[in-house]
């Protein structure tokens, strides 16, 4: 309630700003001509100069002349104390005093109501900050993490917690960096090496690059048994075309693998799908592993630069992923968003630009 | 609470803009001094609702509400204080906000100056000034509103850029928008006069002081500019031909021209329609600036087809106020009085040779500046114009207007001898030659061209500076009668004399920049880098850790000759929120000479990437601007007489110099 007396009070005390100069007609009226005035002072101001020895008598003399010509053009062009006063000007004063006292709290009101969030006043201050709690919690936790590894960036124990939640937020470049950080202050255990892995393999959009081999096979020294870093070597061997040593790598993993592995369905589906390529003449085989999973990290990828933003980089991978999905209207629409969220980046929408012509999605120009 | 009633006085200022607008046109038309009074009350309410808004966005930085959308795309909670309040014009939202409180400061002036304006060009300035506010105001509401909210409140903020994390950030952009807004003064009252069709050699006089203020403000935002854009950005550079400074170069030039005109009106009474043809363009130059900028077609035609509300609500404002007041110059300048004519040599005639030169420069810049972007727009090809292009076109225009600046200064008004200035100037030429001469013997390298810039600049100052002398000092008078004489010289004298020798001193400083060395390496600790007579050993490189960034600071030691100078430090840092590396330069003063230092990519092997440069004398380029400005305001604080007649003031308070302070 408060604020809208307050509201009002602002209002109140415009009104008067435009009313006031209106109530001092009289006052106004009985001033000497402010246009005639200006020229009288300057008059008396070269005769001062002249008493005083500043100024030669005949230059005092011509200069006097001239500002007495200005004031008898400004003399004579009007009469103002006839035009402060009657029917006419009492006239044109309640005309404006009537624009004050209607258009001033109308085009507020109206403007303040259009653009305003009027509908913030009434409710108590803090009780729209505590909606979407579990979303905001993530997000807090996230950004509290952050800001304690920013004064104690060795403490590998919040690396190793953030890590994965980077990668569920599809901020896939700092959970590589927050899986090198944990890797350097904890030491290198199998299991944090395979997930580092299979970070490196989602940022190159799902390629088991060199890189990341050597990580999985780091890993599986340390323990043979990772599943994660079998499975990826696996693939690995796929993608190098070696597709007979990877589908018997793929059996034996399934040989092995308890009754109740939730991945093993997993498998079995890789194995089919080798069987089925296998007949075929292209082996188009790069982007289908796995595609669930990078159909799931392209929707986190999405979503996240959606709500919050992301650098450059982010965004054109979006945008390959898109392609490289087949979604070609989607990455249409990524790169159109893109371009709004980084117009004030003159960089990145140079990086914009160049993925979207390297992609050739074009189209979106003016 | 404090956010939505801060957006509220935004909306209540644009009523009460309207009022501004309205009321004393009719006032002025009717002749009513009622309802033109009505003018400076509201624009002094207008400031007051406007003030209050820039509070409110500020209180909203400073406690870090995340509930409005702004506040959260350009702040951080661990931001240093002083970024908490820069950021609030170091985006574009914040920035149009600031903008308009400057446009209503100088409207708040002019409401205040009452008495040395006559009342109806005062209703006609404010209405117009309200004009303008209205539609800025319009912008700012309709389509880059700072006060947005964001329901739920984000957690923390994404931070400001970190290039913008600066204190060259906290002045800069006021200087400039100081500068851009108070040319809109000298348009307000150039249309006012076009309105009244009444104008003469009092106009002159009260847009005088405006205009100098305005251009003071102006040229130290672009030194300071330029300055930040040097040691920010780290490539040694000072100025860019960017189309952002070129931006802020046109107005610049075209004020220049114009403070220079108005001179010739309240002197000589004439070039008066010229005069207010400069008055509509500088402003219009100014508010292409800011549509260049703020709308994004600089960064790429897409962005600005990308967000087409706000280009397009800019160039309607451009379209509006530049169209409207050129067709009202057309309509109305047939009917003001012709001043006289005069001679081609004299002062005034050397007057309107500067503003042919300047008028020129400054539509190269324009057309190097906006003809990449018709074309891209035409065709989509991407060209960039860059230093190659106004070396050709700039540099042929001005290096004339400076070689004439001492004779025009020397030559008296309505009848000039010119074989006499030319006397009074063969001392200053002979120094200069000679100052050529020593150039050469002492350098070795660097264009041919640079020696007689020296050359040039050495002619300037002491052209400039010879005004003084030949005013004060003759043969065979004592010292003591000459320096009486000298400081009894009017003030504005004396600011055109300085103002002058700093248009000298860059002319040096730029010279100078012929015999910048720049070298680069890679360093271990204990190794070394030279350039010109320095020679740097890096000490060590310390990691460090603060409230919003890591850096990386590399210590080294200067030597020069194998002396010690002393130590300097440069940083490469790394904002966390934004991830977003910066580099930090480090420059070590020597008098004029800096040796500045950037660090590139750390090696594998563990070695530090570092660019040095010697830069010899380059200090004089901003120094010379910050005494072009000096020169300006010593000139704002004389009291001229209101008519032209030769006289000297004694101290009483000038009386339309307001904006100074």
């Amino acid at each position: 309630m408060m604020i809208w007396v307050i509201l009002m009070v602002m209002t109140a005390a415009a009104v008067m700003a435009v009313l006031w100069p209106l109530s001092r007609s009289a006052a106004v009226a009985r001033q000497v001509d402010p246009n005639t005035q200006f020229y009288r002072d300057q008059i008396a101001e070269i005769e001062r100069d002249r008493d005083r020895g500043a100024m030669l008598p005949e230059e005092a003399e011509a200069a006097k002349a001239e500002a007495g010509r200005r004031l008898l053009r400004a003399s004579g062009l009007r009469d103002h104390e006839a035009l402060a006063v009657g029917e006419p000007a009492l006239r044109r004063r309640r005309a404006v005093s009537t624009l004050a006292l209607s258009v001033l709290p109308i085009v507020a009101l109206a403007v303040y109501g259009a653009y305003g969030s009027p509908h913030l006043l009434s409710e108590p201050p803090g009780a729209q900050l505590r909606q979407d709690a579990g979303k905001l919690d993530l997000d807090t936790a996230v950004v509290q993490i952050e800001a304690h590894l920013a004064k104690e960036p060795q403490d590998g124990r919040g690396w190793d917690v953030l890590a994965p939640v980077y990668l569920r937020l599809g901020r896939i470049e700092e959970a590589v960096k927050a899986y090198e950080s944990a890797l350097r202050y904890l030491g290198r255990d199998a299991g944090r090496l395979a997930s580092y892995g299979e970070a490196l393999v989602i940022v190159h959009d799902g390629i088991v690059t060199a890189d990341a081999q050597a990580v999985f096979q780091e890993a599986l020294s340390l323990d043979a048994s990772s599943v994660k870093a079998r499975l990826y070597l696996a693939r690995a061997a796929e993608q190098d075309g070696q597709v007979e040593k990877a589908k018997s790598e793929y059996q034996t993993i399934l040989a092995s693998a308890p009754p109740e592995a939730p991945w093993r369905g997993f498998v079995q589906d890789q194995i089919a799908r080798i069987d089925g390529n296998q007949g075929g003449s292209a082996p188009a085989m790069r982007e289908q592993p796995n595609a669930e999973a990078i159909v799931g990290m392209v929707q986190g990828l999405a979503s996240r630069l959606e709500a919050q933003g992301g650098s450059p980089e982010e965004w054109a991978r979006l945008m390959r992923s898109y392609v490289v999905l087949g979604q070609r209207d989607k990455a249409v629409a990524a790169t159109k968003r893109a371009r709004e969220a980084l117009a004030q980046d003159a960089a990145g929408l140079r990086t914009i630009d160049a993925m979207a012509q390297e992609l050739k999605l074009t189209d979106t120009g003016p | 609470m404090l956010v939505e009633a801060g957006h509220f006085a935004l909306a209540l200022a644009l009523g009460l803009s309207l009022i501004q607008f309205v009321v004393p046109l009719w006032g002025a038309r009717a002749n009513d001094p009622v309802l033109m009074s009505v003018a400076p009350s509201s624009a002094l309410a207008v400031l007051g609702c406007v003030g209050f808004a820039f509070l409110a966005l500020t209180f909203a930085y400073l406690t870090s509400d995340f509930s409005v959308l702004n506040v959260v795309e350009n702040s951080h909670s661990t931001k240093p204080l002083i970024y908490k309040i820069s950021g609030v014009w170091g985006n574009h939202e914040g920035s149009m906000l600031l903008w308009v409180l400057i446009l209503c400061l100088f409207g708040a002036v002019v409401a205040l100056a009452r008495n040395s304006i006559p009342m109806r060009l005062q209703a006609n300035t404010l209405a117009v000034q309200a004009a303008v506010t209205v539609a800025f105001l319009l912008f700012i509401l309709m389509t880059s509103n700072p006060f947005r909210r964001l329901i739920p409140a984000a957690a923390e903020g994404q931070d400001l850029n970190p290039l913008l994390q600066d204190p060259g950030l906290a002045i800069h952009p006021p200087l400039l928008y100081i500068g851009y807004v108070g040319f809109s003064i000298s348009f307000a009252f150039a249309c006012a006069a076009l309105i009244d069709g009444r104008i003469d050699a009092v106009w002159a006089r009260i847009v005088r002081p405006w205009t100098l203020a305005a251009w003071c403000f102006l040229t130290l935002g672009i030194a300071m500019g330029s300055y930040w854009a040097y040691y920010e950005l780290g490539w040694g550079g000072w100025w860019f031909w960017d189309p952002v400074e070129n931006a802020s170069l046109m107005p610049w030039l075209a004020g220049t021209a114009l403070l220079h005109s108005t001179v010739v009106m309240e002197k000589r009474d004439a070039l008066k329609v010229w005069t207010i043809l400069l008055a509509i363009l500088t402003f219009s130059l100014s508010l292409l600036g800011t549509f260049l900028v703020r709308s994004g077609v600089l960064t790429s035609v897409h962005s600005f087809a990308v967000d087409p509300a706000r280009g397009t609500f800019i160039l309607g404002i451009l379209m509006i106020f530049i169209g409207g007041s050129l067709a009202l110059f057309a309509w109305r300048a047939p009917l003001l009085q012709q001043g006289g004519l005069f001679a081609p040599i004299s002062r005034e005639g050397a007057l309107v040779v500067n503003n042919l030169f300047l008028a020129s420069a400054c539509a190269t810049v324009f057309i190097g500046t906006l003809y990449p972007l018709a074309l891209e727009v035409l065709t989509g090809e991407k060209i960039s114009v860059g230093a190659p292009f106004f070396n050709a076109t700039f540099l042929p225009l001005v290096l004339p207007l400076l070689l004439l600046l001492p004779f025009g200064q020397t030559l008296a008004w309505k009848r000039g001898n010119f074989l006499g200035t030319a006397q009074r100037l063969y001392t200053i030429f002979g120094l200069a030659i000679l100052a050529v001469l020593i150039t050469l013997a002492l350098t070795r390298g660097g264009p041919v061209l640079a020696p007689f810039g020296i050359g040039l600049g050495v002619y300037l100052v002491l052209g400039s500076l010879n005004e003084i002398v030949t005013r004060s000092w003759s043969r065979g008078k004592p010292l003591s009668v000459a320096w009486a004489k000298a400081t009894g010289l009017p003030r504005s004298t004396w600011g055109t004399v300085i103002a002058h020798a700093g248009v000298g001193l860059v002319v040096l400083g730029i010279s100078a920049t012929a015999w910048d060395v720049e070298s680069l390496g890679t360093l271990k600790p204990g190794e070394r880098i030279g350039a010109g007579p320095y020679e740097l050993r890096l000490e060590r490189i310390v990691p460090r850790q603060e409230a919003n960034y890591r850096e990386d600071a590399a210590l080294f030691r200067v030597f020069r000759n194998g002396q010690e100078l002393g130590t300097v430090e440069s940083m490469k840092r790394l904002y966390v929120t934004r991830g977003m590396p910066t580099t930090e330069a480090g420059i070590l003063t020597s008098g004029l000479t800096q040796i500045y230092v950037s660090l590139g990519e750390v090696q594998p092997d563990g070695a530090m990437g570092v660019r040095l440069y010697y830069k010899p004398l380059v200090l004089l380029i901003w120094i010379g601007a910050v005494v072009m400005a000096l020169g300006g305001a010593l000139s704002l604080t004389d009291r001229r007489l209101r008519i032209a007649a030769p006289s000297r003031a004694k101290a009483s308070p000038p009386v339309a110099s307001v904006p100074a302070e």
